[in-house]
């Protein structure tokens, strides 16, 4: 098994795109090939406006492309479909370059009339896109509904002219991400609702079929504006597939991917056959599990008591139950992210300390509370260590497990006094620090409904984020790296979050598959850069 | 008779009304937003609003079911929140092998159920007929999961004679339906055996052994199809049995039926799949019924329709 250290490349990920280093392929890869991957749950729909899931993230990638991309295996940026782009001295017009000749896979060339088409429909209430709120510094969002994005402007068929209302420094990455990828107007009008189903766009491969709960084969795009990409001739996704099934296909060598990744119940047991553990490949993900405690209802709205629960939950033994599958957290970024704070300690495992912090606040006997948890494995299982960290010094906190569309309810309700976030945590939209502040600690997620369950709202952190997210020159990316940190210290001062864990990806591949282990576990493209893979023979 | 079964027609019409105003006020009531599911982490308040009045969820709950209804009389099941397509184009996709599962269960549980009830009723009493009774306890109470991992463990992975899930040919069928079949097979072989036992006390048979007949003759021909008619009468009831089960077995064997369908759709609180599939899994148990029913009287002539 091979470890990915990762980490040092995401430093780089907000440098200048232009001088970011590009992806120098493996000498051994070869074109040609067909795979077969694997998910449980059925893809949903493939159009970039809508998806939002773990298995159509990186197929949508495969189909569309976006004006800004990322360098493969990374968070570093690179130009996608705008071949060039200028930030004016303010920061509030960008302008972009398209590069030439690019076909969608109907054979039109693509122009600066599809972007604005594409953003306009990504922003139009009709659309009922998931991710129209990333697209809110663009001018004219307010007002965003059939006449179109008045910030978004064609100034020739290859160049358009985007105009924010506020410096925004996320907004390449937003330019990256698949919601703003380019759609074909013509063909998007024709199909109405099945576009999801019958998705045409720039990308490295096109789909060719899909059976309805079964399969859906992807084709290998000939004109593909990258030269060389993609390597695969075609691959074809099999949906329905439990993952403890999919493995066993796998070591059947009738599956070279699954999509699901090692099922835990399984996992000491590949890990013990040396075979099988050569292939599996590990890759820090971003992500954090934490458990949030509402600080807007007692006995939690008493810092202390939030610190003592930071300083009862015994991390390491929390990993343990996952077999070892993660690493203890201290802040709500995970390592990986550009702002983790590398010198801070965090609250250290302290029973005798939370004790002393419960009796400061007024509980020397502890108290009643409830720990709402998602209902699959591991995570009640992680609620019952928990559970146990916390009677030892005095919480008695009753389980409540329950599907996930509950928890997710109870939580933006504010009904929940505390939550593990285990199978609903946050992983990152796009590789930047402010991705884990507005919509989980921010005082905008903390509104009925949100995601910030600890209903946490510190006005002067949101002023700070504010502040940092203007910072768009990166010349400055280092200042503003530096200020993320300061409010993610802020955030663990005030512990509206006990952060416990940070998951570990762990998937397998057949012999046959080819290139650098980071593809199989892109932290852009979730799960599998499908672009990028090959096949050894 | 005709006017029996419009009867019987019009009721199931006032059932499945029934079924789809129950299910709809329990999703109502589900502690569970599904403009959530739909709006996922990242949305703003603005995007969840407008993703609700799309949909039409802000309005009061009888206007949402009478717009339901409106479409249902017109054939429409509208369309997944989630995947945007027709919830009738999912399940039409599906149903063939909801439908080809069923079957090879009932062939499944009827070879299985019917040949040990037979051997444990003319070998009543002994060590044999104990046996599989117990074992028929073990298969009604089984769990389905737990079954048909070991059917794939050992048939398909260990000795590799079954494809390792999935669906297409006659081989992907056999595990599945095993699966099922073995569950019911409990239910068939104590019935059998029953019915059995009845038969082989009744008079015709006394006198079809003074008459001289061969035992085997006596037992196929003239115990047989007495004894086996008012079990293969229950088969229609299996249909309503089978729709749990499928659940679990689509799963397990990543077999593309409407119980792999409704369960997703459960877990992203789509409510116009969940609906279509309630309801389309509800006229098949109607149906399963109407024809045990309507089968009865060819049966035994002792049963009249009214």
């Amino acid at each position: 098994m091979k470890k990915l250290l990762v980490s040092t490349a995401l430093m780089l990920s907000l440098a200048l795109p232009a001088l970011a280093q590009d992806y120098s392929p493996d000498p051994n890869a070869k074109p040609g090939g067909s795979i077969i991957v694997t998910y449980k749950d059925d893809v949903a729909t493939l159009d970039p406006a809508i998806g939002y899931d773990w298995q159509n993230w990186s197929m949508i990638k495969s189909l569309f492309d976006g004006l800004m991309d990322y360098v493969p295996g990374t968070t570093t940026l690179r130009p996608g479909l705008a071949e060039s782009h200028d930030v004016s001295a303010d920061g509030l017009v960008y302008t972009f370059k398209l590069r030439p000749g690019v076909k969608f896979h109907n054979g039109r060339e693509l122009t600066a009339e599809d972007v604005k088409y594409s953003l306009d429909r990504v922003t139009n209430p009709a659309t009922q896109s998931p991710g129209a709120g990333f697209f809110a510094s663009i001018a004219g969002f307010e007002n965003a509904g059939d006449g179109g994005l008045s910030g978004v402007e064609v100034v020739d068929p290859q160049t358009v002219r985007i105009t924010l209302t506020r410096p925004d420094a996320t907004f390449l990455h937003v330019m990256a991400l698949n919601f703003s990828f380019v759609v074909p107007k013509e063909v998007v009008e024709a199909e109405g609702a099945d576009f999801g189903k019958k998705p045409v766009g720039t990308g490295a491969f096109k789909l060719t079929e899909w059976t309805l709960g079964q399969r859906l084969v992807f084709e290998k795009n000939p004109d593909y504006w990258v030269a060389g990409v993609p390597y695969l001739d075609s691959f074809t996704v099999e949906v329905g597939q439990e993952p403890v099934v999919a493995l066993l296909r796998l070591q059947n060598g009738e599956v070279d991917l699954p999509g699901d990744g090692i099922p835990p119940a399984k996992f000491q047991e590949v890990m013990a056959d040396p075979a099988q553990a050569e292939r599996v490949v590990q890759g820090g993900q971003l992500h954090t599990g934490y458990v949030t405690m509402n600080v807007t209802q007692p006995p939690f709205d008493k810092v202390e008591v939030r610190r003592a629960v930071n300083m009862a939950i015994n991390k390491d033994r929390v990993v343990q139950i996952i077999n070892g599958r993660a690493v203890p957290a201290n802040q709500p970024l995970p390592p990986s992210m550009p702002g983790y704070t590398q010198d801070y300690a965090g609250y250290a495992y302290d029973v005798e300390g939370a004790k002393k912090l419960l009796a400061d606040a007024g509980y020397p006997d502890g108290f009643e509370t409830e720990l709402f948890v998602m209902n699959t494995d591991p995570n009640p299982r992680i609620a019952q260590a928990i559970q146990q960290d916390l009677a030892a010094i005095g919480i008695k906190a009753a389980i409540q497990s329950l599907a996930q569309a509950n928890v997710i309810e109870a939580g933006g309700a504010g009904t929940a006094p505390m939550i593990w976030s285990g199978g609903m945590a946050w992983i990152a939209d796009f590789p930047d620090p402010s991705n884990f502040y507005g919509p989980i600690l921010g005082c905008a997620g903390a509104a009925e409904g949100g995601w910030n369950w600890s209903k946490y709202c510190n006005e002067a952190l949101d002023a700070k984020a504010v502040e940092a997210d203007s910072m768009f020159d990166p010349a400055k990316s280092g200042d503003r790296l530096k200020l993320w940190s300061d409010i993610y210290m802020g955030v663990m001062e005030d512990a509206p979050w006990a952060p416990v864990f940070n998951e570990e990806r762990y998937t397998m591949r057949s012999e046959r598959m080819g290139g650098e282990d980071a593809l199989y576990v892109d932290p852009v493209s979730i799960p599998v850069n499908y672009d990028y893979v090959w096949v050894k023979e | 008779m005709p006017a029996y079964v419009v009867r019987r027609l019009l009721v199931s019409v006032l059932i499945l009304l029934g079924v789809s105003f129950i299910t709809f006020v329990l999703l109502y009531v589900l502690p569970a937003d599904p403009v959530r599911q739909i709006a996922g982490r990242s949305a703003t308040a603005e995007t969840v609003e407008n993703i609700r009045r799309e949909l039409g969820l802000d309005r009061p709950f009888i206007v949402q079911y009478g717009r339901y209804l409106l479409g249902l009389v017109q054939g429409d099941l509208g369309r997944s929140y989630l995947q945007k397509t027709e919830v009738a184009e999912l399940i039409a996709s599906r149903l063939p092998a909801t439908l080809l599962l069923m079957l090879g269960a009932i062939l499944a549980e009827l070879a299985l159920g019917l040949t040990l009830g037979i051997l444990a009723a003319l070998r009543r009493g002994t060590m044999l007929d104990q046996t599989l009774m117990m074992a028929s306890f073990v298969t009604v109470s089984a769990p389905q999961f737990v079954v048909g991992l070991l059917l794939l463990y050992v048939f398909a992975v260990k000795l590799g004679w079954f494809p390792i899930g999935g669906y297409g040919t006659f081989a992907h069928l056999v595990l599945p339906a095993l699966t099922l079949g073995i569950l019911g097979s409990g239910w068939y072989s104590r019935m059998m055996r029953s019915s059995m036992i009845e038969v082989l006390r009744a008079d015709f048979i006394r006198t079809a052994r003074a008459k001289g007949l061969t035992r085997a003759r006596v037992i196929l021909v003239h115990a047989l199809p007495n004894a086996v008619l008012p079990v293969i009468a229950m088969i229609g009831i299996d249909i309503g049995i089978f729709m749990g089960g499928i659940v679990v077995v689509e799963s397990v064997f990543g077999w593309p039926g409407i119980g792999q369908l409704a369960w997703q759709a459960i877990q992203r609180v789509d409510i116009p799949i969940i609906m279509g599939v309630t309801l389309v899994s509800a006229l098949a148990i109607i149906l399963g019924n109407l024809l045990a029913d309507l089968v009865a009287p060819f049966i035994d002539p002792r049963i009249k329709l009214k």
